[in-house]
């Protein structure tokens, strides 16, 4: 994630895109958890992966 | 004797039933009376069964009177975290948009489990609404209380379970673990834990949470129960897709080996701790010859990748909610969840990835070791309503970083038995017993050898 990016811009987006209408009043706090979990995933993004590297389903046909 | 038998642990209860010492519905009396005196000071407790505890307690009696075999756990009383179905009540999994549900028509697999292993339950307990917290301060039920101290959290999610096992109101409780839901309030309550390995116990007739990651299990007073309760809780389900439906590897028989023969070494880099809880990981590798420290690689890597995988299905499995009513779940669970039906579908993909390539450097670290020590949790309770831990000196939200040594095992689902120490005068604290897949018996082992050895101390708080 960049720096300057535009989290409450993409929160609006992406809600309005799965059809999540957001109530003013929560939407401080799930800026704050987006930008949480964003700092989490760019640990995960961050780091070269094997293309490879297949995930491990359990789902058994 | 009333008073005895309230208190006793799950084979002496069994024990006592099976010899006539007691009879199954004199426990099952003596535990309702201690819970109706106890649970208000700690609000565990959401539903009481008492007349389905008695009911079942006195038809095992009845079959004693008959001369019949009774099973292992006949007349043991054990509670359940309320995401497990019990017939006859609503499975509220903390949450108030569930509680519109109706009763649950038959117990949860496990729970039938139990109960055909001759267990007695008498009542559903508090958790974070949806499992989603650390720390069961549930707005909708009111927060658990810390037996050792009740201005205190329970931890979480599974608080009410680890409470009433502190509080000696019964001997086994049943949890679930995600992200380390069943080895955090033990460590803050002080009971032993056991969170199985992946796919090893069926969570049919649970509600889920995250189902890549979600896990069930037991939480006792003594190893004894612990692994009594998981050998009856083991067996192939086809309702839970993720049972890997192994035959029964029962952990008793071998329980008493005590450590010798294992290769046991310390966590390090991201595990190391520091404070109370690397100290307790000390103690317990010193008791047991632990002088080899190795480095899990890329931990915290691992914990934020479970992190962003938590976050994305545990949204996706509430969306219809959280588009028709977000300002009916719990404040402390809502602007999570919502944030987390938002998160970008590369970053779960990449999460799971990762996952599988975890997977592969943990195991090569078990190619020289059998098991691993780790710190369960990196503070004691903290108090309720506290928003900011430290670690290392350095000043953290509590409620995030809670899991931060209980996130990256159970992202891969290694088995874990979570033993809990403490000193006089403080709040207890856990460690983790690791070991490789499908190999609890081994945990187990280690951890009755440091009860054994009096290194963890899990005796009731009674009130």
């Amino acid at each position: 994630m960049a720096d300057d990016f535009d989290s409450a811009g993409y929160i609006d987006a992406a809600a309005a895109l799965i059809g999540l209408t957001l109530d003013p009043a929560h939407r401080p706090g799930v800026i704050v958890n987006l930008d949480r979990i964003a700092a989490m995933a760019a640990l995960v993004m961050n780091f070269p992966l094997p293309e490879e590297t297949e995930p491990a389903p359990v789902f058994q046909p | 004797m009333t008073g005895e038998l309230a208190t006793l642990d799950a084979l002496s209860a069994a024990a006592a039933v099976r010899s006539g010492a007691a009879s199954a519905a004199e426990i099952a009396e003596a535990v309702l009376a201690h819970i109706a005196a106890r649970n208000p000071s700690l609000n565990a407790f959401t539903a009481i069964t008492g007349e389905r505890a008695l009911a079942d307690a006195r038809a095992l009696d009845r079959r004693r009177a008959l001369g019949e075999m009774l099973p292992p756990l006949a007349g043991a009383p054990f509670a359940v975290k309320n995401l497990f179905d019990v017939a006859g009540l609503v499975t509220l999994a903390g949450s108030k948009i569930d509680a519109e549900r109706p009763p649950a028509a038959a117990d949860a697999f496990i729970v039938k489990k139990l109960t055909a292993a001759g267990a007695v339950l008498v009542g559903a307990l508090n958790m974070d609404e949806y499992a989603y917290g650390f720390t069961t301060e549930n707005t909708h039920y009111g927060a658990a209380h810390n037996p050792h101290d009740t201005t205190h959290v329970a931890g979480g999610s599974s608080g009410g379970s680890a409470a009433v096992v502190a509080a000696g109101l019964v001997p086994v409780a049943l949890g679930s673990d995600t992200n380390g839901s069943i080895r955090v309030p033990s460590s803050f309550c002080g009971t032993f834990g056991l969170k199985p390995t992946y796919g090893r116990l069926s969570r049919s007739g649970t509600r889920g949470f995250v189902a890549s990651l979600d896990h069930v299990g037991p939480l006792a007073r003594t190893v004894g129960d612990l692994a009594a309760s998981y050998d009856a809780m083991q067996g192939a389900n086809p309702g839970d897709p993720a049972c890997a439906g192994r035959p029964l590897e029962a952990s008793i028989p071998g329980l008493e080996h005590g450590a010798n023969g294992l290769r046991i070494a310390v966590a390090g880099g991201h595990f190391a701790g520091s404070g109370v809880a690397a100290e307790a990981v000390a103690s317990a590798a010193k008791s047991l010859g632990a002088t080899r420290i190795v480095e899990v690689p890329e931990a915290a890597r691992a914990r934020a990748a479970a992190y962003v995988i938590t976050a994305s299905e545990g949204a996706d499995l509430h969306l219809a909610d959280l588009k028709s009513r977000a300002a009916d779940f719990d404040p402390m669970t809502r602007d999570r969840f919502l944030a987390g039906a938002l998160v970008p579908a590369v970053w779960v993909l990449r999460a799971q990835r990762f996952r599988r390539w975890y997977r592969e450097r943990v195991m090569e670290l078990f190619r020289d070791i059998d098991i691993l020590l780790a710190p369960a949790t990196p503070c004691q309770a903290p108090r309720i309503g506290q928003e900011t831990i430290e670690i290392g000196g350095v000043t953290v939200p509590s409620r995030p970083f809670i899991g931060v040594y209980t996130q990256p095992l159970s992202f891969i689902g290694l088995p874990i038995v979570a033993a809990p120490l403490r000193r006089p005068g403080e709040l207890p604290i856990g460690v983790q017993i690791i070991a490789a897949p499908w190999r609890e018996a081994d945990a187990l082992r280690v951890a009755r050898a440091l009860e054994r050895d009096g290194v963890t101390n899990a005796e009731p708080v009674l009130g």
